[in-house]
């Protein structure tokens, strides 16, 4: 379980998130939408552990421990998974090698074996095939000379490989083709069960028709201003974000 | 870069140097400084014959009438030639089978990661261990003299094999050819010996280790390696020393001669002592290396991972005389702390339709300075000559330099240059999205660095790409938060 709790953060002197409240129960999917520069991507930051976020207040809890004073390789041991909007290239350095390595970065410090090459490509093959990408995808060099598709693709072949409890799903649906939506949706709906959790921020309400949540909240102003169930975000395709703020 | 990153810069005291122990054995030294009568000495030491004390002593004439180069983007205090010891080794006998190597030089080597006993052995590797200024101990000679190939220490070979040494030694690099090259031909006291006949494919990897151990001593090693008409040979070179506070000088010189149709590809992985955090000692290296391909489609392949020293100085180089020989050379400099790297390639173009590669990967962290410099020369009759050369640069932490100096003089019109340089920095965004799939800062920066390398390492033979990818980790250790 997630329990966000007064969150309040900045960057350098401009206050972005302004008390964000929010829990997230196992199981569950929430989505959050809102207008551009309501602090939605912040929000995956201050989560995620990116530097350049300064938090002020509050903290966030994730199975009983408050992720804020992690590392970013510490949360991601925890169970953490950020997907990112923009996914970055690493040049010279190959998927299946930068998958492993994370992969097994994960496995050590939850006191668990690493995976040895041949056990790795037979899992790492399966997760392939089943986001219905091309096997030379695993050869490729990490998202150099990926289409916006195949680099959303990738960040779902990642969080297949790397389980974990809870996923934030940064506006992943941005620039994508209905197919790629698809991919996605089916990438976070594959991993649904009682021990998985999700915050899909999304700008847009097309994506939760493939991902259904549990909760829509609404982030305006660096502050949640509506919470409701998968009918607020189809009212909010309908009738924008205007006016929300002063909710 | 994030406020953690740059209090670690600063904090580059956690940077670990493995290899820093020494060894305590009884040894042997010359008094110091460098006089006729030591390089006389040296040559008696080794019973040489009359025309090689010959050769050394105009070397030495040659080299007092030299300067040091100063063109190279390094500085460092003057080096007090009269202040090193020109001559050290282990008091006992040279040792006559590997049974008799002394137990504590052994154990050294063990800790260092090369057992000199065969059984114990990398499995098709042959190794050469040179400690100061003698070779201790040479495996697989057996095996390799049944396929006709002469593997052994030059001391050696200048008894045993006269006729090849005298042939060849100085025909690449000449005793006077520069300050350092000069220097080392004057005392050079070991270095390995490789002779492969017409035609043989050597059967194994040959290696050789270098060791300095002794305090204010000067390692000289020549190295000279013939391959006639179809042979073929790959060899790798590897250097540690230990932790001393002040500088030690390392002036080798490497020739190779590649005859019609022979291939050498010599690999180096050096990673001496680079000095502490605050720049303090380390190994001051400088080599001349360079290869002759003297026959028709010969080959020579230069690859260097260089990771130590406080100072580099190389610049290993291609004669490309034979028509159609083929010259490569490729590269990765990592500079941390507060080393100095200047270092590339020469190839001369002489012969028609020669062609060269140049990959270079220069990585500068801390307040180190790393520069590529390199010079490509096609002369009039090389019709159809071909150089490719690539530079790149990458920057971790704001406070190192990366410097690219390429000379390009093409005087056939029929030849093509391409050159190609970037330089780049370690992104924010990068090492963020390694850490959040669950990398720690130090694994993400070796990840990325090792693919920034990658055309570079493959080129390695592959018992040591491995040990090339660990040693580019530790030496960025503490390079980053």
């Amino acid at each position: 379980m997630l329990e966000i709790k007064n969150l309040h953060a900045r960057i350098g002197d401009a206050e972005i998130l302004k008390g964000v409240t929010l829990t997230i129960p196992d199981g569950e999917i929430h989505a959050i939408m809102g207008p551009n520069g309501a602090g939605k991507s912040t929000l995956s930051y201050v989560l995620s552990g990116r530097d350049g976020y300064e938090v002020t207040e509050g903290e966030a809890i994730y199975n009983g421990q408050n992720i804020l004073e992690m590392e970013p390789e510490e949360r991601a041991a925890a169970g953490l998974f950020l997907a990112f909007q923009y996914p970055v290239e690493l040049p010279g350095v190959g998927n299946a090698n930068f998958l492993r390595t994370a992969l097994n970065a994960i496995r050590r410090s939850r006191g668990e074996e690493e995976l040895d090459a041949v056990a790795f490509l037979k899992q790492a093959r399966a997760a392939v095939k089943q986001l219905a990408m091309k096997e030379d995808f695993l050869k490729r060099n990490v998202n150099v000379g990926f289409s916006g598709g195949e680099k959303k693709r990738n960040e779902m072949l990642q969080m297949a490989l790397l389980k974990p409890g809870l996923a934030i799903l940064d506006e992943t649906d941005s620039g994508l083709d209905i197919d790629a939506l698809k991919i996605v949706a089916e990438g976070v709906n594959a991993l649904r069960s009682e021990k998985f959790s999700a915050l899909v921020i999304t700008h847009y309400q097309r994506l939760l028709d493939h991902i259904v949540p549990d909760v829509v909240h609404v982030l305006a102003n660096g502050k949640i201003v509506r919470s409701g169930n998968a009918d607020l975000a189809k009212e909010l395709e309908a009738s924008g974000y205007v006016g929300l703020e002063a909710a | 870069m994030s406020s953690t990153t740059d209090a670690v810069i600063q904090d580059l005291a956690a940077q670990k140097y493995k290899y820093g122990f020494t060894t305590e054995i009884e040894m042997e030294e010359f008094p110091k400084g460098l006089s006729p009568d030591i390089v006389r000495m040296i040559s008696a030491k080794k019973g040489e014959p009359a025309w090689l004390l010959e050769w050394r002593l105009k070397a030495y004439e040659a080299w007092l009438k030299m300067e040091e180069p100063t063109w190279a983007r390094i500085h460092h205090a003057p080096i007090a030639y009269q202040d090193l010891y020109y001559y050290a080794a282990p008091a006992k006998a040279a040792p006559k089978s590997l049974d008799e190597v002394d137990p504590e030089l052994l154990r050294t080597y063990e800790k260092l990661g090369i057992p000199l006993n065969e059984r114990a052995a990398l499995a098709g590797v042959a190794v050469d261990a040179v400690f100061d200024s003698v070779s201790v101990a040479t495996t697989f000679r057996d095996t390799l003299a049944k396929a006709g190939v002469i593997f052994c220490p030059i001391s050696e070979a200048v008894r045993e094999h006269p006729e090849l040494v005298r042939k060849y030694l100085g025909s690449v690099v000449p005793a006077g050819d520069n300050y350092f090259a000069a220097l080392n031909s004057a005392v050079f006291s070991d270095g390995s010996f490789v002779f492969i006949p017409k035609g043989v494919k050597c059967p194994m990897e040959l290696s050789t280790y270098f060791r300095i151990n002794a305090r204010n001593t000067g390692q000289f090693e020549r190295t000279l390696i013939i391959a006639e008409d179809g042979a073929s040979v790959s060899y790798l070179e590897g250097c540690t020393a230990p932790m001393r506070d002040e500088n030690q000088l390392h002036a080798a010189v490497v020739e190779l001669v590649a005859m019609d149709d022979a291939k050498i590809k010599y690999s180096t992985v050096q990673n001496w002592y680079p000095g502490d955090a605050d720049g303090k000692g380390g190994i001051y290296n400088f080599v001349t290396k360079r290869g002759a391909c003297r026959g028709r489609n010969s080959k020579i392949s230069w690859t260097q991972v260089e990771t130590g020293s406080a100072i580099t100085w190389k610049y290993p180089s291609c004669i490309l005389q034979g028509e159609g020989s083929v010259g490569e050379f490729y590269s990765v400099a990592v500079t941390n702390g507060h080393q100095q790297a200047d270092t590339g390639t020469k190839m001369i173009h002489i012969g028609k339709n020669t062609s060269s590669t140049i990959i270079s990967k220069g990585i500068s962290a801390g307040k180190s300075n790393n520069t590529y410099r390199g010079q490509v020369k096609i002369l009039p009759g090389a019709s159809g000559a071909r150089n490719f050369t690539q530079c790149d640069s990458l920057l971790i932490g704001d406070q190192c330099g990366a410097h690219t100096v390429p000379y390009i003089e093409n005087r056939n019109a029929s030849a093509k240059v391409e050159h190609e340089a970037t330089t780049s920095k370690i992104a924010e965004d990068q090492l963020f999205y390694c850490r959040s799939r669950g990398l720690s800062e130090e694994d993400a920066v070796g990840l990325i660095v090792n693919g920034f390398c990658k055309d570079v390492l493959k080129e390695l033979p592959m018992e040591f790409a491995v040990e090339a990818q660990k040693l580019l980790a530790v030496s960025l250790e503490g390079s980053v938060g």
